[in-house]
C-alpha cells in the first residue's frame, strides 16, 4: 500500500496489512510532528506534494528496497496538509522472515523517502512565523544519485 | 515551444502562482528552462540555484533536453517525511 492522504493515518491498519505467515518480523516507523526545531518552537506543519511524482518515487524506493532484502510486504503512507503537534506525518511498514532485514529495509525506505520523494513541510513556529524546510539550501545534503535519476 | 513549468513549495509561494508559461527554442534543456525562469520570475532567485526539475516524474539535470509534451515540474529540496 503505497498513499498519500489529507486524513489521519491508520497505523494499525497499515500495520496489519503487512502482517504475513511468512514474516516473522514487522517494522513500523512513525514521523510525527515535533515541538521543538533547533532551539524554535513549532506548533503546527503543513505538508505538499507532487503527488504523482511523490506515489511514483514511492513506487520505486519499494521496487529498490525489494531487491536489497527479502521483503514480505511493505507499506508507506504520507500525509499532507496541516498537522498539528504529535501527528503522524508518514508511516512505513515493512515485514520479513526475519528481524534484521525488516529493520534496515525500514531505515533504508524513510532515508530514501526523505531524500528523494517530492514532498515538503512547512514550520509554523509560535512566534507566528512560518518557514519552508529546504535542507541542502544552508548546508550540504546527501543525496542518493541513483533514485534523482 | 511553449513549455508549462509546475511550481511547488517555497517555489509556488515566491511565484505567487503554481504554473509559468515559457517561450522557448526547440531543443531547449534543463538549464535554459532555469535561466527562463530566473529571468520571467525573479522573486525566485533565492532558490534559483538549488531549484530541482523533473520531467513526467523523473528528476531531470540541467542536460535533458526538452520536448513541447513534456510535463516540467521545478522545485526546492524536498523535506517530507
Amino acid at each position: 500500500m503505497i498513499q498519500l492522504t489529507h486524513d489521519p493515518i491508520d497505523t494499525a491498519g497499515l500495520t496489519e496489512s503487512v502482517r504475513k505467515h511468512a514474516a516473522g518480523a514487522v517494522v513500523l516507523f512513525l514521523g510525527t510532528v515535533r515541538d521543538m526545531t533547533d532551539g524554535r518552537r513549532t506548533t503546527a506543519l503543513d505538508y505538499e506534494a507532487y503527488p504523482e511524482m511523490a506515489t511514483a518515487k514511492m513506487e520505486e524506493i519499494v521496487a529498490t528496497a525489494g531487491q536489497r532484502w527479502p521483503i514480505t510486504a511493505c507499506g508507506i503512507i504520507h500525509r499532507l496538509g496541516h498537522l498539528e503537534l504529535g501527528d503522524v506525518s508518514v508511516a512505513v511498514a515493512v515485514s520479513c522472515p526475519h528481524r534484521v532485514e525488516a529493520f534496515q529495509a525500514a531505515r533504508f525506505l524513510i532515508d530514501t523517502l526523505k531524500d528523494v520523494v517530492p514532498i515538503w513541510k512547512k514550520e509554523n513556529f509560535d512566534d507566528g512565523t512560518t518557514e519552508w524546510v529546504h535542507p541542502g539550501l544552508n548546508a550540504d545534503s546527501t543525496t542518493d544519485t541513483q533514485l534523482h535519476n | 515551444m511553449k513549455l508549462a513549468v509546475q511550481l511547488f513549495a517555497h517555489a509556488r509561494e515566491l511565484a505567487g502562482q503554481d504554473q509559468v508559461d515559457l517561450e522557448l527554442d526547440e531543443g531547449a534543456c534543463v538549464a535554459d528552462v532555469r535561466q527562463a525562469l530566473a529571468d520571467q520570475v525573479p522573486q525566485l532567485l533565492p532558490l534559483t540555484q538549488r531549484l530541482l526539475f523533473a520531467v513526467g516524474t523523473r528528476y531531470a539535470d540541467d542536460h535533458v533536453t526538452l520536448g513541447p509534451d513534456d510535463s516540467i515540474a521545478c522545485f526546492p529540496p524536498v523535506s517530507g517525511g
